[in-house]
């Protein structure tokens, strides 16, 4: 679903050569559910902006469900659904049904089709009491259930989501989270999603995909993760211990040049 | 074609609808853009109630040069002038929301907050030039140019808007830029160009191609020999000038997209 080879994506910023992501290699398989951890800064929204097909990558090849990006970038987008959790897809001022009407007209889908996955997606995710409520009226749970619907009317073998439990509670976070896992686990639909929240790395992915200064820190299942670190550890200590361990040394006095993350792919 | 002219259409109603949820905010837009509009009528009043010419013409050739020049500016902003907001969504992230559907990025941006009060200031450019050509005597054989230097006007500004646009990928500070094109251009192209100086006429003949907006093909609908002499074929090579400002434009909006850098998370 994604072939990623050598990936690299760099900025200028004010005259030198800043590399966002570099020689980023991984594979996603049809089905699966992937969880992409990472600090901040690490590379991690640059990566899924060239897996969307909104940045093009400067060095490396890509397919994603089976076209490269950045050259088939609206038939890309007719088979991925994306989710910002920062960012809305939807119309502000118009009730939310009227932006699903348009996605339904963007891409095409026929109106008993729409129909069938509306009602679906309706139940499933508990919209149909503010479907007819402007979006700049509803909660920001509401709001992003209504976006991962949004993202899913025409049915994308593909959903990418780049961090859509940020500042949800508690119970709209799990709403989400089941959705997700049964969307995978029941239609077989491939998920990549970016988070902080390990919460939906445990409760959600086989496998953690981990970038650290724009490079694969880590590829592999969460016990592998945990086993990273010895002994008895939570999945926050492993993944605190893989960041730090890429930083520079606080004790000496000039940070040294940035070290090679350590990369362990299982 | 039509898939884009459809995505369009579809993209502006939902604009229009938008923008009826705040109406007292149109009725002011509206009602703005008429006393402005108005105001660049009264300027050409003023300046006629004081002299019979301008430039060595009439009222009513001032009349229908503007209203050419004026009614191709109204149209293009109305339909794609909110290209030069690309810098904000740029800026804004809403940019990113734009290039994961699967429509132009053009015509979303040309689309985005589609103003419908706009209309008023075509109605406006219309009605001058209706007024201006009623009290002209075109002959009949020459009418056949007022409808393509019109269209080939739309293309030009429209192509000038998009080259700001494709500039504002890499100085997301540059609307102005673009602005001075358009905004300029539709200043500039108010009255005949025999008003200005012979090199600033050069400049839009041949460099940013506005003379091909309404005053080429206006010497030649209006049988009026060119005050600088230049060649006679040029009245005729407005679509061709709108081609070429097109192509180029196409060329810089799509060399853009590829440079485009995102912002943020």
């Amino acid at each position: 679903m994604i072939e990623a080879e050598g990936l690299g994506r760099t900025f200028k910023v004010r005259g030198s050569l800043v590399h966002a992501v570099r020689d980023l290699s991984f594979t996603v398989e049809a089905g699966e559910f992937v969880g992409c951890l990472g600090p901040n800064g690490a590379g991690k929204s640059t990566t899924i902006k060239m897996l969307t097909g909104i940045l093009a990558p400067t060095t490396g090849r890509l397919r994603v469900a089976g076209f490269d990006p950045t050259r088939r970038r609206t038939a890309l987008a007719r088979r991925i659904g994306v989710v910002f959790g920062q960012r809305t897809t939807l119309w502000w001022d118009l009730p939310l049904k009227d932006s699903f009407e348009l996605v339904r007209l963007l891409y095409k889908v026929d109106r008993v089709t729409f129909r069938r996955r509306l009602d679906e997606l309706c139940e499933v995710l508990d919209l149909s009491h503010f479907l007819r409520t402007p979006v700049r009226q509803l909660s920001l749970g509401q709001r992003m259930r209504g976006e991962v619907a949004a993202a899913l009317l025409h049915d994308p073998p593909l959903l990418i989501l780049d961090e859509p439990t940020i500042g949800l509670d508690v119970v709209s976070k799990a709403g989400v989270r089941d959705f997700l896992g049964a969307l995978n686990a029941e239609r077989g639909t491939t998920v990549l999603l970016t988070t902080h929240d390990l919460g939906d790395v445990e409760r959600l992915c086989r496998r953690v995909v981990l970038i650290d200064h724009g490079r694969l820190a880590f590829d592999g299942t969460v016990t592998q993760l945990r086993a990273l670190v010895p002994g008895e550890v939570t999945i926050e200590d492993a993944v605190a211990r893989l960041y730090l361990s890429s930083r520079p040394d606080p004790r000496t006095r000039h940070p040294r040049p940035a070290p090679d993350p350590p990369s362990v792919t299982a | 074609m039509s898939a884009v002219l459809r995505t369009y259409v579809l993209l502006v109603w939902t604009w229009t609808r938008a923008a009826a949820q705040y109406p007292v905010s149109f009725a002011l837009m509206a009602a703005g853009v008429v006393v402005t509009g108005g105001l660049d009528i009264a300027v050409i009043w003023v300046i006629f109630s004081n002299t019979t010419t301008l430039g060595g013409f009439t009222l009513d050739e001032v009349m229908f040069l503007h209203g050419t020049a004026f009614l191709s500016f109204t149209v293009a902003d109305l339909l794609f002038g909110n290209v030069d907001r690309i810098g904000r969504h740029i800026k804004a992230g809403t940019l990113d929301v734009m290039l994961i559907r699967p429509a132009s990025l053009f015509v979303q941006v040309a689309a985005d907050r589609f103003a419908p009060h706009r209309v008023g200031r075509v109605i406006q450019a219309a009605a001058v030039l209706s007024v201006g050509l009623a009290r002209l005597d075109v002959p009949a054989g020459r009418t056949w140019m007022i409808p393509v230097m019109v269209v080939s006007g739309i293309v030009i500004f429209t192509a000038l808007w998009a080259l700001g646009g494709a500039v504002q990928f890499l100085l997301t500070e540059a609307p102005e830029l673009a602005n001075s094109l358009t905004y300029g251009g539709a200043t500039l192209t108010q009255y005949p160009l025999s008003v200005y100086g012979d090199r600033l006429v050069i400049g839009v003949t041949f460099v940013v191609p506005l003379a091909f907006v309404n005053w080429q093909p206006g010497l030649y609908v209006l049988g009026r020999p060119d005050p600088l002499g230049l060649p006679y074929v040029l009245r005729f090579l407005s679509p061709a000038a709108a081609l070429v400002t097109a192509l180029a434009a196409a060329l810089a909006w799509r060399a853009g997209i590829r440079r485009y850098r995102s912002t943020g998370s």
